[in-house]
């Protein structure tokens, strides 16, 4: 691995990793069963710098900001390395927001380059938006031959010949705009510096490193805080491999594990959801002595590895389970959202380490990952080196607001210094998120102060970004809150959005407006959709400037009414 | 019955079988996470069976901002 601490930079980092591993293999896409990419660290700094010197030609100078609006692939990191190489501030957008919400995210960051594949563009420009659009230089990846690219230019032939300059940052410099919620009016751009991601990287494999040899699998959207760190920054400091698959599909994934012999993998809850569910129809579908006899031996290797994991004797006792993984996994990252114990257990229990942790984009990826010593399901982890955790103000039973001081936190959300404010506090990044230290210095989590919810998938939506969906409702009043802001749940998981409605006079709910509700609900992407609606029956409590107060409805709501008032939808 | 039509009722017929739900519980404009209680990854295993079925190849973005079989239906015509 790279010594970081000799590194100012992101952009240096990397420059130095493709001379230090020439001939590693650092990239390989998949798409399907077909191969489509390989690339050893040399292969990749002769795409990569004719790239970077075209920007630069293009002038991308010192701090300008270029978004990246891509699947997961080998260009997603090219264009990432030309970025930094140019001294670009890089701005990693969520590929499953709509077209609007893309525009509306590149004007808030004044993004002045675009890198994005092509079906995306094309929805970009069906935009009623798209003319307003202010970005300076658009590059398409995979544009069919005659597509009409509105100015656009094709990133395959966007190369110029000569060196490209090297423009080094400075540690307190911005790396990287990330946004972690807020396309409803109120974007929220995590800034994001050098020193952020250096240190975050340092403490990450500090405890799982990667190696020349380790084969990453990259599943979840690069832009996510947790793939671009141990899909990209990790493993190429370290000389390992990233290995695209350029569709989701389960029996791809699960082909690509064998093929390619992954190390490690990071999963949201909903994966790895499915990936115990296809394994426990399996085991069930054997014989009924064969099951026993694979129950006992999951048996043995649980007591034998309660303490901290051996993989090779995992390996060794269930060999068909680990072929299926392929054989070389040393552990699932599972992050960005709760995961339930008893599917981190049936894992640890087979033998496979499952590393679930606890961040957020503010703190640039993770602040708590299990460190295995001993695997601890019911909790997040412990707090990684150098990331100072506290509970600020427990209760009885010591649960309270998370806190935390540690190198890894931004600087500040883009433009919003009333936010910045607010969620920065005498240096302490106040997370919104209820937990517990139990005896032993792991983090359990117990749900939210904050209005939001965060799905299995690991998306994070607040209210205020939906709600424009429901606005041809045909009420006197409505907002949405998340269910467990309403009624504290003290716990994680099946979190669910809750439309309140306030009716207009003599107004009757009835099945017309239910539909219409179900009409609305369903133009926001499935993740996005409200869980259930509740009628509430006095005017909302508004501010001068008619804001509604959000919490002291919540309050009213509360003390009036229980869950079991919401329908579902 | 029109192409469309017919692909429609072909997908609903499958989705039904696969996911073992009676075929006279699903309409063209259901949210098929809702109805058939899916999330987006068993969705995708819908699509590759649709794939088989139909003999075409779709690329996982065509799913993007899909949720009712209408829809689908449209996107997989598209490439007959």
């Amino acid at each position: 691995m790279l010594d970081l601490d000799q590194y100012s930079c992101l952009g240096a980092a990397l420059r130095d990793a493709l001379d230090r591993w020439p001939n590693e293999i650092c990239l390989i896409e998949s798409d399907r069963d077909k191969e489509k990419t390989r690339l050893t660290y040399s292969d990749f700094k002769e795409i990569a710098l004719p790239l970077a010197r075209a920007l630069e030609d293009a002038e991308l100078g010192r701090g300008d900001r270029a978004a990246i609006v891509m699947t997961n692939q080998s260009k997603w990191l090219i264009s990432a390395y030309a970025i930094f190489y140019g001294g670009g501030v890089l701005v990693p957008l969520d590929y499953k927001l709509s077209a609007a919400e893309h525009l509306q995210l590149l004007a808030h960051s004044q993004a002045k380059f675009l890198v994005v594949e092509y079906h995306l563009w094309r929805a970009m420009m069906q935009s009623p938006e798209f003319r307003k659009h202010r970005v300076q230089t658009v590059l398409v990846t995979e544009a069919p031959l005659g597509a009409d690219l509105a100015g656009a230019f094709r990133w395959e032939e966007f190369r110029r010949k000569g060196d490209p300059l090297f423009v080094p940052r400075q540690r307190e410099d911005v790396a990287c705009i990330v946004y972690s919620s807020g396309t409803g009016g109120r974007p929220k751009g995590c800034v994001l510096t050098h020193e952020n991601y250096i240190e975050q990287c340092k403490s990450l494999t500090a405890w799982y490193p990667f190696w020349p040899g380790v084969r990453y699998l990259s599943i979840l959207p690069t832009n996510h805080a947790i793939d671009f760190m141990v899909g990209f920054i990790g493993p190429f400091v370290c000389g390992a491999c990233v290995v695209h698959l350029r569709t989701l599909r389960p029996e791809f994934v699960r082909d690509a594990f064998v093929r390619y012999r992954i190390t490690y993998v990071s999963l949201v809850p909903m994966v790895l959801k499915n990936l115990e569910r296809g394994l426990r129809a399996k085991f069930e579908a054997l014989p009924a002595a064969q099951r026993f006899f694979l129950e006992r031996l999951i048996a043995v290797n649980k007591a034998l590895t309660r303490l901290h994991p051996n993989v090779r004797l995992s390996r060794m006792l269930l060999p068909q389970v680990h072929k299926a993984f392929g054989g070389g996994l040393e552990a699932i990252i599972v992050g960005g959202a709760f995961m339930e114990p008893a599917t981190l257990q049936f894992f640890y229990d087979l033998g496979i380490p499952v590393a679930n942790g606890y961040g957020l984009t503010e703190a640039c990826t993770a602040l708590t990952v299990n460190d295995l010593k001993p695997f601890r399901a019911d909790t997040v982890g412990r707090p990684l080196p150098g990331v100072e955790l506290r509970v600020m103000s427990p209760d009885e039973e010591g649960i309270g607001e998370v806190v935390v001081r540690s190198p890894t936190v931004m600087s500040q959300y883009l433009d919003d210094p009333e936010l910045t404010a607010q969620t920065i506090v005498d240096g302490w990044l106040l997370t919104g998120d209820l937990g517990r230290f139990n005896g032993d210095g792991h983090l359990q989590l117990f749900g939210r102060k904050k209005n939001m919810i965060v799905t299995e998938g690991g998306k994070n939506i607040y209210p205020e970004d939906i709600e424009t969906a429901f606005s041809r409702l045909p009420v006197k009043e409505y907002c949405v809150f998340a269910g467990d802001y309403l009624w504290k749940q003290r716990r994680l998981g099946k979190e669910m959005l809750v439309l309140v409605l306030r009716l207009e006079q003599n107004q009757e709910f009835g099945e017309g407006l239910r539909q219409e509700i179900e009409t609305e609900n369903r133009t926001l992407p499935d993740f996005k959709r409200v869980g259930g609606y509740f009628v509430w029956d006095r005017d909302f409590p508004r501010t001068a400037s008619m804001k509604i107060k959000r919490e002291v409805l919540a309050e009213e709501i509360r003390k009036a009414y229980s869950a079991a008032a919401v329908v579902a939808l | 019955m029109s192409g469309s039509e017919q692909t429609l009722e072909q997908i609903l017929t499958l989705a039904a079988t696969h996911f073992k739900v009676p075929r006279e519980k699903l309409t063209a404009d259901d949210d098929f996470f809702k109805t058939l209680g899916i999330d987006s990854l068993q969705a995708l295993d819908l699509l590759t069976r649709l794939e088989h079925h139909f003999h075409v190849e779709l690329p996982d973005y065509e799913l993007q901002g899909v949720s009712d079989f209408r829809t689908l239906a449209q996107r997989i015509q598209a490439r007959l």
